[in-house]
């Protein structure tokens, strides 16, 4: 098992926004998770990525083997966990070459590998950006700065791609894209799926999933999983909506 | 040897300061306090002639009557100015008397073996290994300038005079009395009198008339003795059509009480010459308890007196308990240009006040102001600045720029702009922004797998970048590592 959460409990500011939720992953396989607003979707992927503001309350949550809620947020990351944030964050000054560099030799260095010089990083950053049909001036331009909400997540995409996790969250990456920018980040999905990674989509959309075949979908509500199932749960959402499902759950 | 022990101590807590060793070495120090003899004693070591010690004089008269300013958005005691030492120099085992300055340039005097370690330590190769340098090194250690390297080549093959302001007033008497205190006389405020008063060694470079300075000349201070005021004068002066880049360093070792730093500087630049000055600043900044650390009390002001000249400060200051500097310029020159570019950064209890002026009297003169402020710790940052059209200054233009960046929430930023127009044809632009180094942004570096004081500094750099690369290349590398250095333990 890639990831084990069990009965995970979290507040925010002191409200409760998850409530013993339990979901295990499986390497090689793709979950989504569906609910409407303000159901903890965005909160699972916060506590799951180590966002400070969170507190957890109760629970528990293996990666690989290791107590996750025991790690920093940067020693998940280095573990190959990876979040696709909603609202990628902009640095200024800082240009998105040199911020993937440093990522990617930091995760390098926590692997126990060498730390990539400019020209082995520039190579190894041309391939990550063909495959996902990117310009090349994504790499002088600051961090985020000025990109259009499909920019960045397809920046976000690209770090993915570059830092190799096992396993990636895309909180409501698909979220304010538009058609064009939906499909990038589907491409990039598509082209990073193996045997051993595994995604969580985090979505509040079916659009997304139209392009990228999810193995489980599972209906999170209220701040836990009420129900998990294939694509027919899909179908019953857009027919019955979330509240009648969660009642008869 | 006691007070070995207690430094070593004061180390060990200090570790994020890494020029804060001392070097223990024969010096002749002056007992502490200041009086008229004290000014003729001074004199009278660096065997001066009588119209410098006449300048020194009238300045000291005229500091008794000045009160200490406390306008600054800076709290200090009001300094026991009798608790200084206002004289130290390492001595030179073969030449222990007066003669030692005169005879300085005509035969280079042997460097105290401690003091030309000291200088090695802080990368700053004295002797024969300084003659092949990249650049030239005027080395000022307490009161005093040990060595100037390249200073003979300079002179024979370009006729460019870099030596220390004490052989200047030695051997070039004319040059020196026709520039000293032109921009900045001696009554302008209450430190820059104390330093005309007291004035130990600086640097002196003047440029010939259609030269363009080969290397960069630089100086570097360093302040060894405790409860010592160093109170350096520079005087750069570039004739007209040359050109020459200027660089300072500094540093000093570790004490638990505030020393003194008043200096002042003065740049002339002729018709069609450029000046860019840089500085480096690195004084002991003082503990979390606001013990110690350098007082930085500085003016600094360069005149573009020809038309086309062109005068660019470029500052990172990162050390210092206070600092209280405003290098400005004055654009009399017609379209002359006068620029600005600052990084100054605070933390744990540092309080910085700094900013320029820029006082445009020339036709068609321009001046840019950057400013990148950036608080961390518990520490104050306040930009502070003046733009001042004359009436003479038809077309002017100024264009100023202040960032603040905060770390932390128990620092803070200020921003005075102080704007006089006196011509209606003249153009000025204000931009200031403050921001926080964001949780989201941290958040973001961290879920990439980047650890938070990489992050940190990463983040910094990128926001003074367009100043940094006003910056000499190998100065700009310095000083993205000595922000990293400062910015340690920023966040709680």
């Amino acid at each position: 098992m890639l990831l084990q959460v069990e009965n995970l409990q979290a507040t925010v500011a002191d409200k409760e926004v998850l409530r013993g939720l339990t979901l295990n992953i499986k390497a090689g396989e793709v979950h989504a998770i569906m609910g409407p607003n303000g159901a903890g979707k965005s909160s699972l992927a916060s506590v799951l990525a180590g966002r400070e503001d969170y507190d957890v309350t109760g629970g528990s949550a293996v990666f690989q083997g290791e107590d996750l809620l025991e790690m920093d947020p940067e020693a998940r990351a280095q573990a190959g966990l990876f979040l696709a944030f909603q609202y990628p964050v902009e640095i200024p000054g800082v240009s998105n070459k040199l911020f993937l560099q440093t990522a990617l030799n930091a995760v390098r260095a926590a692997k126990g590998l060498p730390a990539l010089d400019m020209f082995e990083f520039s190579q190894f950053v041309q391939e990550k950006m063909s495959l996902l049909g990117m310009r090349q001036e994504f790499l002088t331009r600051d961090v985020n700065v000025g990109f259009s909400g499909g920019e960045k997540k397809r920046n976000d995409m690209l770090q993915m791609a570059l830092l190799e996790p096992s396993l990636c969250i895309l909180d409501e990456t698909d979220s304010g894209l538009d058609i064009d920018a939906l499909k990038a980040v589907a491409q990039g999905v598509n082209a990073m799926r193996s045997p051993d990674r595994s995604f969580v989509l985090v979505t509040h959309y079916q659009r997304l999933l139209e392009y990228v075949a999810p193995d489980v979908i599972h209906i999170l509500y209220q701040g836990r999983i009420v129900k998990s199932g294939g694509m027919e749960l899909v179908a019953q959402i857009e027919e019955q909506g979330y509240d009648a499902i969660a009642a008869a759950a | 040897m006691q007070t070995q022990v207690e430094i070593v101590d004061l180390l060990g807590a200090q570790s994020t300061y890494k020029e804060g060793f001392f070097t223990k070495t024969a010096v002749e120090t002056f007992a502490k306090g200041l009086t008229e003899s004290v000014v003729r004693a001074i004199s009278a070591k660096k065997n001066e002639p009588q119209w410098m010690l006449d300048f020194r004089l009238a300045a000291y008269a005229h500091w008794l009557t000045l009160p200490e300013p406390h306008w600054a958005k800076a709290e200090y005691q009001p300094l026991d100015y009798q608790d200084y030492s206002y004289y130290s120099a390492p001595q030179c085992g073969n030449c222990a008397n007066e003669a030692c300055a005169s005879a300085g340039a005509v035969s280079e005097p042997e460097i105290d073996p401690e003091v030309a370690k000291a200088f090695a330590a802080l990368g700053i190769h004295l002797g024969a290994e300084g003659e092949e340098a990249e650049i030239a090194v005027d080395a000022i250690f307490d009161s005093v300038s040990v060595s100037t390297t390249k200073s003979r080549a300079l002179l024979e093959k370009h006729g460019v005079i870099f030596c220390s302001f004490s052989e200047a007033v030695q051997h070039y008497p004319a040059l020196v009395q026709q520039y000293l205190g032109t921009v900045v006389p001696h009554h302008d405020n209450f430190f820059a009198c104390l330093n005309a008063a007291v004035a130990s060694d600086g640097t002196f470079v003047y440029i010939p008339k259609g030269v363009s300075c080969p290397v960069p000349l630089s100086t570097y201070f360093r302040i060894n003795e405790a409860k010592t005021g160093q109170f350096e004068r520079t005087i750069v002066i570039a004739d007209e059509g040359s050109s020459v880049s200027y660089i300072e360093g500094c540093s000093a070792p570790v004490r638990d009480s505030y020393q003194l730093h008043a200096a002042v500087v003065e740049v002339i630049v002729h018709a069609d010459a450029e000046v860019k000055y840089s500085t480096v600043q690195n004084w002991y900044p003082g503990d979390d308890n606001c013990e110690g650390g350098i007082l930085n009390f500085v003016t600094k002001r360069g005149v573009c007196k020809g038309a086309r000249s062109k005068l660019s400060w470029t500052q990172a200051e990162t050390g210092s308990a206070i600092t209280w500097k405003y290098p400005s310029c004055i654009l009399e020159g017609d379209d002359s240009v006068g620029e600005f570019y600052s990084v100054a950064l605070t933390n744990r209890r540092q309080q910085a006040d700094t900013g320029t002026k820029m006082i445009h009297i020339g036709k068609r003169t321009k001046s840019t102001i950057i400013s990148k402020g950036i608080s961390a710790g518990k520490s104050e940052n306040v930009y502070r600045g003046l733009v001042k059209i004359l009436p003479t200054a038809e077309g002017a233009r100024n264009f100023t720029q202040c960032d603040s960046m905060l770390i932390g929430k128990q620092c803070g930023a200020h921003t005075f702009p102080y704007l006089e127009v006196q011509n209606a044809t003249a153009q000025v632009e204000h931009e200031a922004t403050t921001s926080n180094v964001g949780e989201d942004q941290l958040f973001y570096c961290a879920q990439r797998g980047i650890r938070e004081e990489d992050a940190i500094s990463m983040i910094v750099n990128g926001f003074c970048k367009e100043v940094f690369q006003k910056l000499p290349l190998e100065f700009a590398v310095e000083a993205e590592k000595l922000l990293a250095i400062s910015l340690e333990g920023s966040v709680g």
